[in-house]
């Protein structure tokens, strides 16, 4: 692929300026992780089914797999480097610590973000409510109940 | 790169020219110009899997994110005029009283996931034409009227005849969709959304919508649409007629939901059988048909 095709996008992510030189058709997904060098972000089944590369886009959580870095110039993003500060956890990530709420950790971080996108807009859900959420990212260590337990807390502790 | 050493970009779209429309105007040029070979790039959420997959190799993306004046939401008399780029996510609260705005809510939940929701469009939807799109099953159901653009001016698509077949409408290559218009129902109109997949937010399997009048205790205007179960979305039109002018009564309903499992043309696929999904049909059409009389 000559470089030609390539076009200069500038990202705003986690309140920094990225500028990557990238072709059209690469994922926001692969340009995080490739040339923002943020692997963070994981990928998955990189179809959208997974939810691993879930990261927030303007606030609102999406799966970075289904949108083309040239697509999102101007966006606010956010991925998982951006929610602890320092050393000091997010309660969210703090919440899948105490709770055993990740086993192998792959699919956490979209998760995290999937929970932080979501706990910011309802602060309050209900039970059902955060389990339809929550069915939108899988775990393949199938630790649900956990995941379940660690967002409830974490929405408990952003409340107070 | 040698086949068996690895490879960071396993699972990645052919190239593409990507070209972001600035006006309906702009992203319609482009579609004339290259036809065929053009995609409209709108939520990305079918279209962009399918080119990860490489099963849709466009050479030219024509995004129409940026274009706001196809983002609106508005109530015009007894038409809701919805622009080709409403998110689904908006349409998880009611956008308009009575049993219209009821009635896209329960569809709303269907449809894939929240993230998924919060970036798929409801023009791309019916644009993508899955036969298990709950949008698709609600267009067919309320009798929407469809707008297009396109370099030689646009035209006005009945939904009854935009659904062809699966991934397949009516719409030209160089037609962009711009507007979705549902005439409202009539305020006591009873409706009810059900559908059945083997995972949450997973493609049904089958789906039935349905709406009717029974202000006297009979059945009125009696609709009942169905997803899933064949090569595009169907209107149960036997089923349909039998309701009419008969007691809203569960036996009625029955009797209804027996003639659309029997009426409809059903595929089988490694998912279901067809006479697995004739069973769904026949369950959902009496279970929606319950709900909108108990609501």
């Amino acid at each position: 692929m000559s470089e030609r095709t390539k076009v200069e996008v500038t990202l705003a992510v986690n309140g920094r300026p990225y500028r990557v030189r990238v072709e059209p058709r690469r994922t926001l997904a692969d340009t995080l992780r490739d040339d923002c060098g943020l692997t963070g972000t994981h990928l998955g089944c990189e179809h959208g089914v997974c939810g691993a590369c879930t990261i927030l886009a303007d606030g609102q959580p999406v799966r970075a797999c289904l949108m083309f870095a040239v697509q999102c110039e101007g966006m606010d993003l956010r991925t998982v480097e951006d929610l602890a500060d320092g050393d000091r956890l997010h309660p969210i990530q703090q919440a899948f610590w105490d709770n055993h709420g990740l086993q192998c950790g792959f699919c956490t971080p979209g998760f995290l973000m999937l929970a932080a996108g979501y706990l910011e807009q309802n602060p309050d859900p209900g039970e059902d409510e955060l389990r339809a959420v929550l069915s939108s990212n899988l775990c393949r260590c199938t630790g649900y109940q956990n995941i379940l337990k660690s967002v409830r807390q974490a929405a408990e502790v952003m409340r107070a | 790169m040698a086949p068996g050493y690895y490879t960071p970009a396993l699972m990645k779209p052919a190239p593409f020219d990507y070209h972001q429309a600035r006006s309906v105007a702009e992203a319609v040029t482009h579609l004339g110009e290259y036809g065929y070979e053009a995609k409209v790039l709108a939520g990305g959420q079918s279209l962009v899997p399918a080119m990860n997959f490489r099963l849709a190799r466009p050479a030219v993306l024509v995004d129409i994110n940026p274009l706001d004046e196809l983002d609106y939401l508005e109530e015009d008399g007894d038409t809701l005029r919805i622009g080709a780029m409403v998110r689904h996510v908006a349409f998880e609260r009611p956008v308009t009283e009575g049993p219209t705005g009821r009635l896209l809510t329960m569809a709303a939940h269907h449809v894939g996931h929240l993230p998924i929701r919060i970036r798929g469009t409801f023009g791309g939807s019916l644009a993508h034409a899955d036969p298990a799109a709950e949008w698709c099953v609600i267009a067919l159901l309320l009798d929407a009227e469809l707008s297009t653009r396109s370099p030689s001016g646009g035209r006005d698509i009945p939904a009854g005849g935009f659904f062809q077949t699966v991934f397949t409408t009516a719409l030209e290559p160089e037609e962009l969709l711009v507007e979705v218009r549902l005439p409202k129902l009539a305020s006591h109109t009873r409706v009810g959304f059900q559908q059945f997949s083997r995972r949450a937010g997973d493609f049904a399997l089958a789906m039935a919508a349905v709406a009717f009048e029974s202000d006297d205790g009979r059945v009125a205007n009696a609709r009942i649409a169905l997803g899933g179960v064949s090569d595009r979305p169907l209107r149960a039109g036997e089923a349909e007629q039998a309701l009419e002018g008969q007691p809203a009564t569960d036996e009625s309903f029955r009797a209804a939901a027996e003639i659309a499992a029997l009426e409809i043309d059903a595929i089988g696929d490694i998912h279901g059988s067809a006479g697995y999904r004739r069973d769904l049909v026949r369950a959902l059409t009496r279970r929606a048909l319950e709900q909108a009389i108990a609501a």
